[in-house]
């Protein structure tokens, strides 16, 4: 049989879930309805019948606590995995997360590790809201101490959670909900890619493209769509935003000289803004025009659909950014644009994109 | 004060009928004596200003951790909080490596990392002492459930002060304990305040027994100050849980003499009086069980001079270690962010 088969990324993370869970008896699940008929988007559907109920821990509504639990098995010999099905829960754990995950390795001189895997949703649509919507990347970001990546493409979501289940620090794993329905081809084998980034996804001279997790879906886009008119576009899958490394964009912008991020989040203080600082301080002389930040605006998510035309950063948003500072001719813009709306073939704004059907 | 008063306490009574080996009564007392010589040398030096950390005295509150820590395995794990010397040395911890870690110093238990509000030492079972209030209980049940789901027979203690009811995250692990019915031993020393907050400010006049009674959790109440008490109390909370009927609770009371953070007394700041001081002075753990000694003839006064004296050298070839001790490199400042 064919190593390689197309599954969605929600089924590559259940996969690779399950086979590193099979692999590593210390692997251990909470999640709050960690068995329920959902069981967290299909993503931990059936795991407990193979590998015992009992390692499948229901967590109570005490998303603090039972973080601080999962670090505490952690600390005495588990590997557990933590899947929290909005990102906005979490935020009642950074107490946990901030002051004990980023810390132990650390403050015991080396004598704690912290092997804990922490899945956040992200997503974004259909009314979500200001709650139900966020994308808060970079507040986990911000710690030393904590592994931050997030997967855009079916085959890293298998390979980068095997690695983040692995790996023995905590992975703040960041799922965007819209890429749960990207399609694409996966190994059926156990494999990590290991918590490694950025990817260069699309090679080319014209602009320098750094985008997270969904993002990187919708610059993929745009990619291509230039790609057939004949502009090259360097784009890259950043993956990994804690440890950053930088290198490979670095270089790439001394290429180009021009920068473009694509934040998830917020536009203001998101990891675009850290990345285009870093990336000027190092390759300053090199820039040919002021680097371009893309994210969301400033201001919370609102429900109603009418209010977020505007608000998320898509395939047109992205393509307009690029010709402000890349030669295309402004037919073949307009061009552009209508084969990407067509591609749409208007869907909604709030709903995912049926365009993800890889291989990417 | 809430708490003592007319409480359902399932108190000590029963196990005030246990008499203690010989040894064992020594064993205790030198421990509190050794703790309370230990924080006093530290305050007595602090204004040296070569311990450059915050520091959390245990004075006044070494019945607890030594009733608690004595009854103990060494198996058994330990998590704690800011005011954790009394704890680390109550578990069999190295004073040489809690007073290099209070000095900075690269022969500290953690290197010089955490220093006094961080005490850690895995390899007695002081998994952690985490400074902010209520965060080491979760970490506690944790290690509960590791142990659990491995059949260890292991027990997990969560240390824990008055202020830590007030935490939504005790609340949320108690919860889970006794829902898993985890083999977890929460020990709350209620010295009355937090900082200078007097607990009625902070809490309804609703006594702490009936909190954990809420999570449906088994408790012992007992006078913090006495450590047949402590200990007694400890060993049958112990039995219980290895019984594996669940977590269970211990509140004591107990005072703490000193400032919340430093070396001083702070009566004169008028948050607490001197009266209450003194009335708490008056139950000093150690004098009390001092002078229970000296009239069992356990001890007589000649063999506690002796045994206050090798206490005192091994505090001061501690302190030696320490202050010899070379600090952490600079370069190494930036290791273990990752394993």
């Amino acid at each position: 049989m064919k190593n390689n088969r197309s599954i969605s990324f929600g089924e590559a993370i259940r996969e690779g879930l399950l086979q590193a869970s099979e692999i590593d008896p210390s692997v251990i699940h909470f999640a709050e309805g960690v068995e329920d008929p959902s069981a967290v988007f299909g993503t931990l559907k059936d795991i407990g019948k193979e590998i015992g109920q009992n390692r499948m821990i229901e967590m109570p509504v005490s998303e603090n606590a039972l973080t601080g639990v999962a670090i505490g098995a952690a600390l005495t010999g588990k590997r557990p995995v933590i899947s929290f099905h909005r990102v906005e829960f979490a935020m009642l754990a950074l107490e946990q997360i901030a002051n004990n995950a980023a810390k132990f390795h650390y403050v015991s001189n080396g004598k704690h590790n912290v092997p804990l895997v922490m899945r956040l949703i992200i997503g974004r649509g259909w009314g979500q809201g200001p709650e139900h919507s966020q994308s808060l990347e970079s507040v986990f970001a911000y710690f030393p101490g904590l592994k931050v990546v997030m997967p855009a493409r079916p085959k890293d979501a298998k390979g980068m959670i095997i690695a983040a289940v692995e790996d023995k620090n905590p992975v703040l794993f960041i799922e965007h909900r819209w890429s749960h329905y990207a399609v694409g081809d996966v190994p059926q084998n156990y494999f990590s890619t290991g918590i490694t980034g950025p990817e260069r996804i699309k090679t080319g001279d014209a602009i320098t493209v750094v985008a997270t997790s969904y993002m990187t879906l919708e610059a993929l886009r745009v990619a291509d769509a230039l790609e057939r008119v004949g502009v090259n576009i360097e784009l890259f899958d950043l993956r990994v935003l804690r440890p950053l490394s930088l290198e490979a964009i670095v270089e790439s912008v001394k290429k180009t000289g021009k920068l473009l991020t694509i934040d998830t989040g917020f536009r203001t203080y998101g990891i675009g803004a850290e990345i285009v600082s870093s990336v000027i301080e190092r390759s300053f002389e090199f820039l040919k025009t002021a680097p371009i930040r893309l994210g969301l605006p400033d201001h919370p998510t609102p429900s109603s659909a009418s209010l977020i035309k505007n608000y998320y950063v898509d395939s047109i948003m992205i393509l307009e950014k690029i010709s402000q500072v890349v030669d295309i001719a402004p037919s073949v813009l307009e061009q552009l644009k209508k084969s990407i709306v067509n591609e749409r073939n208007n869907i909604p704004i709030d709903v995912p994109d049926p365009f993800f059907k890889g291989p990417f | 004060m809430l708490l003592s008063k007319g409480s359902r306490s399932v108190n000590c009574l029963a196990n005030k009928l246990m008499t203690l080996e010989k040894k064992t009564s020594l064993a205790l007392y030198s421990n509190m004596l050794k703790i309370r010589l230990v924080e006093e040398e530290i305050a007595s030096r602090y204004n040296e200003q070569e311990m450059r950390c915050p520091v959390h005295l245990s004075i006044g509150q070494e019945a607890a951790a030594t009733g608690v820590g004595f009854a103990l395995t060494q198996k058994d794990k330990v998590f704690s909080t800011h005011r954790s010397h009394a704890h680390y040395l109550a578990k069999g911890g190295d004073l040489s490596k809690m007073i290099a870690e209070i000095y900075g110093r690269a022969t500290g238990c953690i290197g010089g990392r955490g220093g006094s509000m961080h005490i850690m030492d895995p390899e007695v079972g002081m998994m952690a002492s985490i400074p902010i209030v209520g965060s080491c209980i979760p970490l506690a049940i944790g290690s509960a459930l590791s142990d659990t789901l491995d059949g260890n027979p292991v027990v997990s203690v969560a240390y824990l002060g008055d202020a830590s009811i007030e935490e939504g995250v005790f609340h949320e692990s108690a919860n889970f304990a006794k829902l898993s019915n985890l083999p977890v031993l929460f020990v709350c020393e209620n010295n009355l305040y937090s900082v200078y907050t007097h607990i009625s400010e902070r809490q309804p006049p609703r006594l702490i027994t009936s909190i954990p009674e809420a999570h449906g959790i088994p408790m012992v109440h007992c006078d913090g100050n006495d450590i047949e008490a402590v200990y007694a109390s400890t060993l049958r909370a112990l039995d219980n849980i290895r019984s594996q009927n669940g977590p269970f609770f211990l509140l004591l009371d107990t005072y703490r003499w000193r400032e919340h953070c430093g070396p001083n007394f702070d009566n004169d700041l008028g948050y607490r009086s001197e009266q209450e001081f003194m009335e708490w002075k008056m139950k000093d753990p150690v004098e009390q069980y001092r002078k229970k000694l000296l009239a069992k003839k356990i001890i007589t006064k000649e063999t506690d001079l002796e045994l206050t004296d090798n206490i005192q050298k091994e505090i001061t070839v501690a302190f030696d270690f320490a202050k010899n001790s070379p600090f952490p490199e600079l370069e190494t400042a930036i290791n273990h962010v990752y394993a």
